[in-house]
């Protein structure tokens, strides 16, 4: 059962609903139903947090070394430097996330630019 | 200034869902329904690699666990004796990282009665807000030349990459997205359908391992949120 799988119009609706909201609102509604019953520094949540970051840390990953569209035609050694400099650039700068951005996209678009794409 | 570096991360989002096959439609539902971001480009990964819907739910809501330490954080800021159940759960659709971030910062400047009628107008107006940009740029973002049509897409892994090393609370969490932006390409070719979670659970398992056989004293590198 994939995305494409049903040809109705109700279908991708019903896979966000069941794939995207039953699973992100089920945790925040636990969230609430624990309200100040579990405790912020528990070694469970490290654990709950690594998994997490982990998995998020992996998408990213993904979307940079194996991306979509228009930046798939985008040398992979490119798309690396661009990254690895806007992190460098976050870090340096007192973790902006602006700061990190601009220069990543900066260096992607002198690059693409410079490679006539 | 978060509510701008959020509006920044939807115009990639609305570039992905475009490049994904999603329709406008489709994204702003999305947007709505599910907010927070991770999870929706996790979502928006599975559907992309074919997952089967079993397979991404399972990956969308171990995306998705930290928001319950989240909402755990905040409820106690908000409640008062006569706030009824309900108002909570409504709200606590509007956790995501940022609005998080800002009631945590400003909730405590605001009278204790007035902190769920603030919260609800903050998270309301964070999402209409960017579902109006997603619409916005999922217009636009055909007739872009393809030069910035690229730059669109490295905007919500960049934006992920420097606000998930902020975020994180513990050493582990740092390890854990190192282990993961490696493993997940490695396993996508290795494991392709199970990459993501292959990845969450080997890089987050082994980032938590070194956690406990380490265990300073103090967590080092604890950056707060």
């Amino acid at each position: 059962m994939t995305f494409d799988a049903l040809d109705a119009w109700w279908w991708p609706y019903l896979f966000i609903l069941i794939g995207g909201w039953l699973a992100t609102d089920a945790w925040r509604f636990l969230g609430v139903y624990l309200g100040g019953r579990i405790s912020e520094d528990s070694e469970a949540l490290v654990l709950v947090r690594a998994l997490a970051t982990a998995l998020v840390a992996a998408v990213i990953g993904n979307l940079i070394v194996f991306p979509s569209g228009a930046l798939a035609a985008s040398p992979l050694e490119l798309r690396l430097l661009a990254a690895a400099s806007g992190f460098v650039a976050y870090l340096m700068a007192g973790k902006r996330v602006l700061v990190g951005i601009a220069v990543a996209e900066a260096v992607l678009i002198a690059g693409l630019v410079f490679l006539g794409m | 200034m978060p509510a701008l570096i959020l509006m920044s991360a939807f115009v990639g989002f609305a570039g992905l869902a475009r490049e994904a096959g999603i329709t406008l439609a489709q994204a702003v539902f999305m947007t709505g329904i599910v907010w927070a971001l991770p999870a929706k480009v996790v979502l928006i990964g599975a559907i992309m690699a074919g997952s089967s819907l079993p397979a991404a739910a399972f990956a969308v809501a171990l995306s998705s666990v930290r928001l319950t330490p989240m909402v755990v954080a905040l409820i106690p800021e908000m409640k008062t004796d006569k706030t009824r159940p309900w108002v909570l759960y409504l709200l606590s659709h509007f956790v995501a990282v940022t609005s998080w971030v800002l009631a945590m910062e400003r909730l405590r400047g605001v009278p204790r009665d007035m902190r769920t009628v603030y919260y609800g107008g903050l998270g309301g107006s964070l999402v209409a807000v960017n579902m109006l940009v997603v619409t916005l740029v999922y217009w636009i973002a055909g007739s872009l030349p393809s030069f910035l049509s690229a730059a669109l897409l490295l905007l919500t892994p960049m934006y992920f990459l420097t606000s998930l090393w902020g975020s994180a609370r513990e050493s582990a969490s740092h390890f854990a997205m190192l282990f993961g932006l490696v493993l997940g390409p490695v396993f996508h070719v290795v494991v392709p359908g199970f990459d993501l979670l292959a990845a969450g659970i080997v890089g987050g398992g082994v980032a938590f391992a070194l956690h406990r056989i380490g265990r300073p004293r103090e967590d080092e590198g604890r950056d707060g949120e």
